[in-house]
């Protein structure tokens, strides 16, 4: 087999190799939807996080408008600080409502965010102080069954 | 009872001798893999003997494992009336395991036997000792060039399989069970991270290519001269490149999870 002949198929197996990463990357993965590049940074106080992890979307309205960053625990004051990296697009209300929802019944856990009324806006490495904790189905049978028992009682 | 323990102490110290020597051989290697590159016609000649020529049975059985996963996993799927999920989970399988860990398989089968069977049948013919008495290297002419193009081959042969698969499971999917185009593709596409599912099958295919490539010439590289010397030597090439693959992809996969 001669040099041209050799180099052309090596350079189509190649660029065979080279067009499906690019598909993987593209038409698979999602480097084309994940056009969240500048961001800024803002905390939440949680004092229950349920299932939540980082990489977790953080959704507004239902349209994902960042994700989770990092999750610490802090032994001052024994809540779990939650860094969000939101898209500097948007940008929400100081008193901005922060939950911590469930993606179906079985789904992953993710952030809600709910816009308040104030006219100042959440500013990089704010913190929101209005949040509601992930819901722990063991505390809401419990729950449940001490309203069963007080009913009874009466 | 003491030629018993003989034969354990001597079968051990033979293995740790042969996993030096293979270290020996791969320092060796990079050491002389600068010839490799300024004389590249000869890597890109291994890159078609390696690459091209395997591209019919990675493209072939991975068109397929791609529609098994379609089936397989809307039998499962459709019990939970999530069949659309079908997209993610034939592209995370195929992405973060099937993919470079069945091309390795096959890289593995079909060209590491044959850089195997090469070398020890060089080995036998004695052109590498010839080689040696006209001061040619034979790790720089032979050996470099194949370790580099199959360290170039493996990761480009992981991504078409990865592909290709999808496209078969896209095929099972969509026009055969009739599950919706756009759930399929989106899904997937919310579901498949860049950074964290490619780049780590990525890696996953270029640790498998490394570890594949290196196998197969040491076997050739220590194979006894003989034609029953080969043919164990080609047979130790795939049984080993195998278990070296399943073994470093749990060790892999472990590592990946971590983070």
């Amino acid at each position: 087999m001669n040099r041209i002949k050799l180099d052309a198929w090596v350079g189509i197996f190649v660029a065979l190799g080279l067009i499906a990463l690019m598909g993987l990357a593209m038409k698979v993965g999602n480097l084309t939807s994940n056009d969240i590049k500048t961001t800024y940074y803002v905390t939440a106080n949680f004092e229950n996080i349920g299932g939540l992890k980082p990489r977790a979307p953080v959704k507004s309205a239902g349209v994902v408008v960042g994700r989770v960053d990092s999750i610490v625990f802090d032994t001052k004051i024994y809540e779990a600080i939650v860094t969000m990296s939101i898209d500097e697009r948007y940008v929400f209300p100081k008193d901005t409502f922060a939950n911590i929802y469930t993606a179906g019944l079985l789904g992953e856990q993710y952030i809600g965010l709910e816009a308040g009324g104030d006219p100042d806006n959440l500013e990089a490495n704010d913190k929101i102080t209005q949040t509601q904790d992930a819901v722990v189905l063991e505390k809401l049978i419990s729950q449940f069954l001490y309203n069963q028992a007080s009913k009874e009682e009466e | 009872m003491l030629s018993f323990f003989e034969k354990i102490g001597g079968a051990i110290r033979s293995k740790i001798t042969r996993l030096g020597a293979a270290t020996r051989l791969f320092f060796s290697i990079i050491s002389y893999s600068s010839d490799s590159f300024k004389r590249f016609n000869l890597t890109i000649r291994e890159i078609y003997f390696t690459g091209v020529l395997s591209l019919v049975i990675i493209v072939v059985s991975a068109f397929f494992v791609g529609m098994v996963l379609g089936l397989q996993g809307y039998y499962t799927l459709q019990k939970y009336g999530s069949s659309e999920a079908i997209g993610v989970l034939v592209a995370l399988a195929l992405v973060r395991e099937l993919g470079p860990v069945v091309t390795a398989l096959l890289f593995a089968g079909r060209a590491g036997t044959a850089i195997t069977a090469e070398i020890g049948l060089m080995k036998a013919t004695e052109q590498l000792s010839a080689m040696e008495m006209m001061a040619v290297s034979p790790v720089a002419r032979i050996v470099a060039p194949r370790f580099w193009a199959g360290i170039i081959t493996m990761p480009l042969l992981a991504s078409i399989f990865s592909m290709v698969g999808v496209l078969g499971g896209y095929v099972v999917a969509v026009p055969l069970i009739g599950v919706d185009e756009g759930a399929f593709w989106s899904q997937m596409q919310a579901n498949v991270d860049f950074n964290y599912d490619i780049v780590n099958g990525f890696i996953k295919s270029v640790v498998f290519g490394i570890a594949c490539t290196i196998i197969a010439l040491f076997e050739g590289y220590d194979a006894p001269p003989t034609a029953e010397g080969v043919s164990r030597a080609t047979t130790r090439t795939v049984v080993t490149s195998s278990l070296a693959v399943l073994g470093l992809d749990f060790v892999l996969t472990s590592f990946m999870l971590t983070v």
